[in-house]
């Protein structure tokens, strides 16, 4: 590790505080910029083709001019390049030139210097609100506490405030920090990119080593918050920092169509290298044909020879390939760049996708895989933050046995969704809790100086009051005016006033909880336990802290050995010694004071710990609660019964809804420092825990703990907050002999009970535990804890392995069920997704039951959906489970379900929803599969059997999986399904799923930035995943394929004309067209067109899109850009080239026409070919597309006249001098021009209309069905009705000849506008009724020849045959239904559980559950058996059948 | 925003344009080009939409092409093939290279007078002016009277670039191999008198106007065009050098006509090239009457080595060339098909529109029992 010396110099030369981003200087712009570009291969290829040209034998251009389409495209990018490279090099400057104080040694005191200047191990003195600007570690600050907020938001997106600590042994410094003294060796870690660890120790003088730990650390970028200064060393500067070490760049990578694209450029190669062999044997056997012969117009060798039949064949080989180079495209790379960051453009642009509550819009970070959001078939998604709001709210908990339901906050909760549908902008200006709030962040706004200031708070736009929730929520993290006020359950708060007075009675007794019964002392305990065990930081209005010195910390006793210890430690005593006496006076003191604690040898811990821990108890009482609250007492009086205005910042929402819960219970957090927490409550006023200790939460324990002293027990507790999976199973033994063991169990059979109910209701469940230790199990632990916590390696096994020491025989307190809100629109983007062939797969840490019911509620199962689940507890067992799922989905899979009628009703209802479904099967299989299994699911031997039931399903959720869980599963459907997959989550835990999957996407919600640093998109929520697939990723996958398939099709053709003219002139390699125009016609003439057709063509309209989410499936499937269309593409671009040829060879055949003057009118008509062909690609033409296309050929022409007048001489071997205008002059110019073209593209034409109307593609369907829509009047609830008359006599006309007054387009409309009405918040089922009324027969016909693509396969005659059958048979089944079983839907599915239970035989669990029957696990010998309950949205969905019906 | 960390970020996620106009917040502005809601014409290829195009194209090409074709016709052409390989022909005798100069007539009929002026072309096939090599061995700086260039031409004219030290002007292998029979055209009156009398033949006014006099410009000088062409020699193949082609001043040098038409390479193996203006004389008289005419041709080009063939043309000519059937064929063919493919399309779409219609209505009765 580095280490840095005690002048604060460190051994290496300092590094200093220079950001450089820059990637080049003025000297090395070019060399490097040339060398990074020719890394790209196609540059490569084409420098060595234009330098090929330089070999005269060979050459078929002038070399220089060959060389000028490298150049211009080299020059583009290098010179976008340069220009980025500006951009940030500017930004480092206004970076490298911003001020901060630091210390200087010769003028000894702190100087302004630069960010730049900053050294490592100079010591920095930063105040409130100033940016960080290097890698400190905090010396000294101005709190009491020796403790510094930091805002991390530029780091990570977090917005509470984290906490730093001052170094252990500076924090007691009485005086202020000097500089001068600081005498101390920092070994550190060798810098790395880990925001979340730091370690390292200082070494002072007298030898005492210290741990350094991320507390002390102050990260480069953050903010400093509440604290007037500080002062610290820096330890890592510029590009060291662990954030410029975070700082990674944009991604790059690759998308599929380029891939594939890459693969028709080597096909491509390869047609290059086939003409030019042809040619070239061509070549040869025409040389051995005239050579002898003497022919006139052989030219012979300058010296008079001639050569060799071979020999020219291979110089004529060499130079076809450069003559026909421009079969591969050298501007594709380029244009598709440019294209891209066109659709980047647009997508950042949509409105649509912009968040109006948090203000964000939708970011592409990488660039170059925008085409790649609309191919994608699998989306892993996680569940809390993404499917969820992650706004946690306290919705009921359960206290020794007993459920308090919570109604009338249940109520409170129902309004809050009222009034957020309901999308008023009306401010509740009577309510409390706004005004509270409002009034509330705004003096804490003003009081914490944020620079960022309140956004306005515009009452505008739709929810507003949501809007405004968010918006405090910016600032205080976590807590809008919904998760703070919680109604408090009447039973509940009379027990917890009961206890509270109770105590306030006795609590000067000797064993005050003693005298409460045992659920009493339970109910108090876990109010406790929620307000004291957290992280939540405490601020409130009266910020900053001063450094007041006289606090009671020197009058009260050693409070823990770790106060002990930091009060003690040698460098606080050389640092006071050494402003007297130097150096030589900490020896002594080092030797002499109690430093035996510094070599932290257990023995004298112990010792001290013994000797402290005995210590008369009462006197701690006294001072540690009756003194503090004295003390504390005079600071509230200026606001006597006002409740004090608190804000708190957890770091988990969850956290912060438990507290705030707990002061609804009049139990409120007031204060946490570092080795004490405050609550408050009405009678017993202000209690002050000692806070021994503190075991973070982490992903793997799933628990967190806290040690406290209980001021008025004065016992050491535990308290335990974790997953109820976790902590149940910690829980202290009890048996079943005594009595108060029954009762033990029998509570915790209860709260189990309850906590599947809560699971039901898909609440997140946390349990609470308590647990007393004894003082010498307290000590004999804390030495262990001690050690592991010094230790510098393994450090963090063996603090988990202390942690598992203390957090056993658990004693269960009660349970809380925590309301995790379903995002807006959820439930209507799943389903949009799934219909758009989508395999959405929920990958979440949280527990089955949870996951199962926020997975009902946002409709990813379906209430009519079988669901296996997979809980093995060995590999042997998972791999038996599975394949007997594995036969069971087989077994159903072919023959199709007369009795399996469920799910046929809600076809026939819904024709829309069952989109998506395969019309064979009946109701669908879904997967659960918790994490253990999914572990055994995912070896080697067993992953294959996984991934091919989880395809038979149509969704799976996967429960209590770990973030290496998740990328792997994510993996291994990309690798082994070849299938394109999207992640999408919005915490750190989600990030390595991000990065495996093709496209990751984070949310930039509320848990950080890191998984927004991962993505590749980022989403203000969930729902507009749908936008941006659904329209933005097929727009940018079909505009992409089309522009790309048009490219080679151009390219291609262009060469075809060469090549054929190599029979008309001894495949000498000659060419017509002018160089000039041959070089720079893909660059200047025919690009501008492509490109505004590549970037503004709209296929279909985003609103057919949305409606038919099916048509993605177009990009799925790679419909546009397939090999068969390349190669039809080719044959075409084969075609054309042969008819933009020979039209105009045998329009002046034996006429005495010159070749270039022959040539330019080819050129002419190839343009004119390829704009017209891309018209007829085209879909969409906006004035942009008619300005492009006149464009090119205006440009043509200019570029022409000019040229050809430009110089008499010049330009050998054409001479192109007057040409053009003598062909303007020539009629027969116009006439070949004219006929051409259309020549060339009729087929085209022809094929394109007969199959756009015979076997039209779904995207075709979708554009009639806009264009026909469009038509009609603009509000869409009436495009039928009305639409319906106007369109008539249009079709009529259309039509021709026929005289058919019926269907097609009319229908088109009709059915497409009734499955709109029939989503559910379109309009009510009346209003669907009625259209349908009309013509009832259309929607569903339709609707089958837009889902089944079979059906309009070429082949068929007429396409309207096949799906009536099948649609036939469908109303047949649906037919057979009784009314009744719609009614009885619950029960049928119950049914359906238990016959299925017979599947299981005994192996485990195996289940098929639906709405009302829940798992449980074989673990817990309970079942419960709740009685099915209607859920509302079931019972909608009872409601509208009625309707219907 | 204190790092650089935030400064990238902002690079790439920010819109590339900032939103104007809406202070504070990042909401994109909500115009047509940025929602892409540009307006727009969005045709739709299908049968119904695309058949009056197909027919629409058949009745705009089929009357062209009658036109064009028409003209074509209405044009008058003769082809006198002189190659002399067949040993029937006149010139076999000149396939020899030891008779030179040989000259040998060949004696035709024209059946209808032509009117109008006349164009006096000769043809060549299987003669490959546009072989890359041949295409390129020329230095138009020389041509253009340049004087550097005259003394020392472009080294694409190897190996015609010099001639026993001295440079040939001009040089290349196009100039080298220029077209040197002369051909004579005689019409004998009647039959009584066999004295052929010689058509007038104008060799001048055959060039592009440019060509002649801004492309192909004689060495500068105040002395006769042998001092300005001094230091040089001639192509290694032709007779005489470049300044003696002609007796007039404003035909010789490089800017003879003849050369300056040789000059211009041909497009196809298989070309013309205009040789002699026959102008028409006054209204009343056919330029070149009905009559038997003898066509005189003194032979130097030798093609027969190389299975070329040489023709010689007399053709009038329309406002759209020479004679030429095949763009008018084409256009009438284009739009033919384009017709029938129009009304095939129609049928087609008829044909499904009443299969559907019958299938729709059988279908139709079912359906109550979906939502009864």
């Amino acid at each position: 590790g580095a280490r840095l010396g005690p002048q604060g110099g460190c051994a290496p030369p300092a590094a200093d505080n220079r950001l450089k981003t820059t990637k080049y200087t003025l000297l090395s712009f070019v060399p490097k910029n040339l060398f990074e570009q020719f890394h790209r291969l196609a540059n490569v290829y084409f420098v060595l083709i234009a330098l090929l040209n330089f070999a005269p034998a060979v050459s078929a251009f002038q070399p220089g001019l060959a060389l000028a389409p490298v150049l211009f495209i080299l020059a583009v990018t290098a010179l976008k390049d340069l220009w980025e490279d500006y951009s940030r090099r500017r930004s480092d400057l206004a970076i490298n030139h911003r001020g901060c104080l630091v210390f200087s040694r010769e003028e000894k005191k702190y100087v302004h210097r630069f960010w730049k200047e900053i050294h490592v191990g100079d010591f920095v003195h930063l105040r409130c609100n100033e940016i960080i600007p290097a890698d400190i570690l905090l010396l000294s600050s101005s709190d009491p506490d020796g403790l510094c907020h930091i805002e991390t938001a530029n780091l990570d997106g977090e917005t509470n405030l984290k906490r730093r600590q001052v170094v252990r042994g500076f924090s007691e410094l009485v005086s202020e920090f000097n500089p001068l003294t600081f005498t101390s060796v920092i070994e550190c870690e060798k810098p790395n990119n880990d925001l979340s660890r730091f370690r390292g120790c200082i070494i002072h003088s007298s030898g005492q080593r210290a741990g350094l730990h991320k507390e002390n650390l102050l990260l480069r970028g953050c903010t400093i918050r509440n604290t007037e200064a500080v002062v610290g060393i820096v330890i890592y500067a510029g590009h060291e920092t662990k954030a410029l070490l975070n700082n990674s760049g944009p991604r790059y990578k690759r998308s599929q169509l380029e891939r594939q694209m890459n693969c028709d450029v080597l096909w491509c190669v390869l047609l290059l290298i086939c003409m030019s062999l042809f040619s070239a044997v061509g070549h040869g056997l025409w040389v051995r044909r005239y050579q002898e012969k003497k022919a006139l117009f052989d030219v012979p060798e300058s010296d008079g020879s001639s050569l060799s039949p071979v020999t020219a064949a291979v110089y004529s080989f060499l130079t076809m390939i450069i003559v026909l180079q421009v079969l591969i495209p050298i501007s594709l790379y380029v244009s598709i760049e440019i294209v891209k960051v066109c659709q980047v453009y647009f997508i950042n642009q949509d409105i649509d996708l912009y968040d109006e509550e948090t203000d964000s819009q939708l970011q592409c970070r990488a660039l170059n895989i925008t085409e790649d959001l609309g191919q994608i078939q699998y989306i892993f998604s996680d569940k809390t933050g993404t499917l969820t709001e992650n706004k946690m709210v306290f919705r009921r908990c359960t206290v020794s046995g007993v459920e308090y339901s919570h109604d009338a906050n249940a109520q409170r909760l129902a309004r809050y969704q009222e009034a957020d549908s309901e999308e008023e902008e009306v401010v509740p200006k009577g309510g409390s809790w706004s005004q509270r709030g409002s009034i509330g962040s705004h003096q804490s706004v003003r009081i914490v100086h944020r620079t960022q200031s309140t956004k306005s708070q515009r009452r505008s736009g739709s929810r507003a009051e949501a809007k405004r929730a968010s918006m405090l929520s910016r600032h205080t993290a976590f807590s809008s005016p919904m998760e703070k006020d919680i109604t408090p359950d009447p039973k509940l708060l009379e027990k917890v006033s009961e206890c509270d007075r109770c105590l306030a009675l006795s609590r000067h007794q000797e064993q005050p909880l003693a005298h409460l019964s045992p659920e009493l002392s339970d109910v108090f305990d876990f109010f406790i336990a929620l307000t004291v065990c957290n992280a939540v930081v405490v601020t409130s209005p009266d910020q900053p802290r001063q450094k007041v010195r006289v606090r009671f910390e020197l009058k009260s006793p050693v409070k823990t050995i770790e106060d002990f210890l930091r009060r003690f430690t040698p460098s606080r005593l050389t640092s006071v010694c050494s402003s007297t006496g130097g150096l030589a006076a900490s020896k002594p003191s080092h030797k002499s004071g109690p430093s035996f604690l510094s070599s932290l040898s257990s023995d004298s811990v112990f010792l001290k710990l013994e000797e402290r821990l005995s210590q008369p108890t009462p006197s701690i009482a006294s001072n540690g609660y009756s003194s503090q609250a004295e003390s504390w007492a005079p600071e509230q009086k200026p606001e006597p019964g006002q409740e004090r205005e608190l804000r708190y910042e957890a770091e988990s929402p969850d956290e912060a809804a438990l507290v705030y819960a707990a002061r609804a219970y009049s139990c409120a957090l007031v204060d946490r420092l570092p080795d004490q927490v405050s609550v408050e409550l009405p009678h017993l006023g202000r209690l002050t825990f000692e806070l021994l200790h503190t075991l973070g939460f982490d992903s793997i324990r799933k628990r967190m703990s806290v040690v406290i002293r209980h001021p008025l027990t004065d016992e050491i507790n535990v308290y335990t907050k974790g997953a109820d999976s976790v902590v149940m199973d910690l829980l202290l033994p009890c048996s079943s002999e005594e009595a108060r063991g029954r009762h033990q169990k029998k509570i915790r059979s209860k709260t189990q009970s309850f906590l599947n109910l809560y699971a039901m209701e898909g609440l997140r469940t946390l349990c609470i535990a308590k647990r007393v230790l004894s003082k010498e199990e307290y000590a004999c632990w804390l030495q262990g804890h001690l050690e592991a916590e010094s230790s510098l390696d393994n450090r963090e096994e063996l603090l988990f392995q202390s942690a598992l020491r203390l957090e056993t025989n658990l004693h269960l307190l009660g349970a809380t069920g925590i309301e995790d809100r379903l995002q807006d629109g959820v439930p209507e983007t799943i389903s949009k997704l799934r219909q758009a062939g989508l395999q959405i797969w929920v990958l979440t840490g949280d527990k089955q039951e949870t996951a199962v019911n926020i997975a009902h509620a946002c409709k990813l199962l379906d209430h009519d959906e079988e669901i296996i689940t997979l809980n093995a507890e060995s590999p042997e067992a998972c791999a038996a489970l599975l394949e007997q799922c594995l036969q069971y989905a087989q077994s159903r899979a072919p023959h199709s379900t007369p009795e399996k009628t469920e799910g046929n009703v809600s076809v026939g209802l819904f024709p829309l929803c069952s989109a998506s479904k395969s019309p064979v099967s009946g109701p669908s299989l879904s997967l659960v599969i918790d994490g253990r299994s999914l572990a055994y699911a995912l070896e080697k031997n067993l992953e294959d059997k996984f991934l091919f039931l989880a395809k038979q399903c149509r969704s799976v959720l996967c429960c209590r999986s770990t973030p290496l869980q998740k990328s792997m599963v994510v993996k291994l459907v990309r690798s082994k399904l070849k299938a394109m997959t999207l992640a999408i989550g919005d915490g750190a835990n989600d990030v390595s799923m991000i990065q495996v999957a093709d496209v990751g996407v984070g949310i930039s919600g509320q848990e950080g930035m890191q998984a927004v640093m991962a993505s590749d998109f980022a989403v203000p929520k969930f729902r507009y995943l749908e936008r941006l697939l659904i329209v933005h990723g097929h727009w940018c996958y079909s505009r992409l394929a089309n522009m790309v398939l048009y490219f080679f099709y151009k390219n291609t053709m262009f060469v075809g004309l060469l090549f054929w003219f190599q029979f008309y002139c001894g495949f000498s390699a000659s060419a017509m067209i002018d160089q000039w125009y041959l070089i720079f016609f893909n660059l200047l003439f025919s690009s501008l067109p492509q490109l505004v057709t590549g970037v503004l063509d709209k296929d279909v309209s985003a609103d057919v899109l949305l409606l038919e989410p099916q048509l993605y499936k177009s990009g799925q499937k790679m419909e546009e850009y397939r090999p068969r269309a390349f190669w039809l593409n080719m044959v075409d671009a084969a075609f054309q080239s042969l008819i933009c040829f020979f039209i105009p060879y045998l329009a002046y055949y034996d006429s005495d026409v010159d070749v270039f003057t022959w040539g330019t009118p080819i050129t002419a008509i190839a343009l004119l070919t390829f704009l017209l062909h891309l018209g007829i690609e085209t879909k969409t033409w906006t004035w942009l597309n008619w300005m492009a296309c006149g464009f090119s050929i205006l440009l043509f022409l200019v570029v022409a006249l000019i040229y050809n007048s430009a110089c008499s001489t010049c330009y050998p071997p054409s001479n192109p001098y007057w040409t053009m205008q003598t062909l303007l002059g020539d009629p027969v110019f116009y006439l070949i021009c004219l006929v051409t073209p259309v020549t060339a593209l009729l087929p085209r034409l022809f094929f394109k209309a007969l199959q756009g109307s015979l076997f039209p593609t779904q995207l075709q369907l979708g554009r009639q069905l806009a264009k026909k829509c469009h038509k009609s009047p603009k509000t869409p609830k009436d495009t039928f009705a009305q639409g319906h008359l106007p369109r008539e006599p249009k079709t009529e006309l259309s039509r021709g000849s026929t005289g058919n007054p019926s269907e097609s387009p009319s229908r088109d409309c009709a059915l497409h506008t009734s499955p709109h009405m029939q989503q559910p918040p379109a309009c009510s089922p009346k209003a669907s009724g009625e259209p349908s009324a009309v013509d009832t027969s259309m929607p569903l016909r339709e609707n089958n020849l837009l889902e089944s693509p079979g059906s309009s396969t070429a082949g068929e005659a007429v396409s309207g045959e096949c799906p009536r059958d099948h649609q036939r048979k469908r109303l047949g089944t649906s037919q057979a239904v009784p009314l009744s079983s719609l009614f009885s839907l619950p029960n049928l599915s119950s049914l359906g559980c238990v016959s299925s239970l017979s599947l299981v035989s005994g192996l485990g669990s195996v289940l098929r559950f639906s709405r009302s029957s829940l798992h449980v696990d074989k673990r817990d010998s309970e079942f419960l058996s709740n009685p099915p309950q209607p859920e509302p949205d079931l019972s909608g969905l009872q409601r509208q059948t009625a309707e219907y019906l | 925003m204190a790092t650089n960390y935030d400064v990238k970020a902002d690079v790439y996620s920010k819109p590339l344009c900032a939103p104007k106009g809406t202070a504070n917040t990042r909401r994109p502005n909500n115009t047509a080009f940025k929602q892409q809601r540009l307006p727009a014409w969005k045709p739709i290829l299908t049968a119904s939409t695309m058949m009056p195009s197909f027919f629409i194209v058949g009745l705009i090409f089929i009357p062209i092409g009658i036109g064009i074709l028409v003209t074509s016709n209405n044009i008058q052409e003769t082809e006198i093939d002189y190659t002399g390989t067949e040993a029937s022909s006149p010139c076999n005798k000149c396939l020899s290279p030891v008779v030179t100069p040989c000259i040998c007539t060949i004696n035709f009929t024209l059946k209808e007078a032509f009117k109008g002026n006349v164009y006096m072309y000769y043809g060549l096939s299987n003669f490959y002016q546009n072989h890359r090599h041949y295409v390129k061995s020329r230095d138009d700086s020389q041509l253009s009277g340049n004087t550097k260039a005259l003394l020392n031409p472009s080294r694409e004219c190897e190996p015609y670039r010099r001639n026993e030290d001295k440079p040939i002007a001009p040089c290349g292998a196009i100039a080298n191999s220029v077209f040197n029979d002369t051909l004579e055209l005689f019409w004998i009156a009647n039959e009584s008198d066999p004295t052929p009398i010689p058509i007038p033949l104008k060799k001048k006014g055959i060039v592009w106007w440019t060509d002649k006099n801004v492309k192909f410009r004689n060495p500068p000088g105040k002395g006769s065009l042998e001092e300005r062409f001094n230091g040089t020699t001639k192509p290694p193949s032709w007779h005489k050098p470049v300044y003696m082609l002609d007796s007039e001043d404003d035909n010789n040098g490089f800017i003879n006509e003849d050369f300056i038409v040789w000059m211009r390479t041909a497009a196809l193996p298989t070309f013309r090239k205009l040789y002699r203006r026959i102008d028409r004389k006054n209204d009343s008289q056919p330029t070149l009457p009905a009559g038997q005419y003898y066509l005189n041709i003194t032979y130097n080009y030798p093609v027969h080595s190389f299975h070329g063939r040489k023709r010689m043309v007399l053709s009038t000519i329309s406002w759209m060339g020479g004679k030429n059937s095949f763009l008018g064929i084409a256009y009438i063919t284009v739009g033919s098909i384009s017709f029938l493919l129009g009304v095939a399309i129609s049928s087609l779409y008829c044909l499904r529109a009443l299969l559907s219609y019958i299938s729709f209505s059988t279908w139709r009765p079912r359906m109550p029992l979906k939502r009864s």
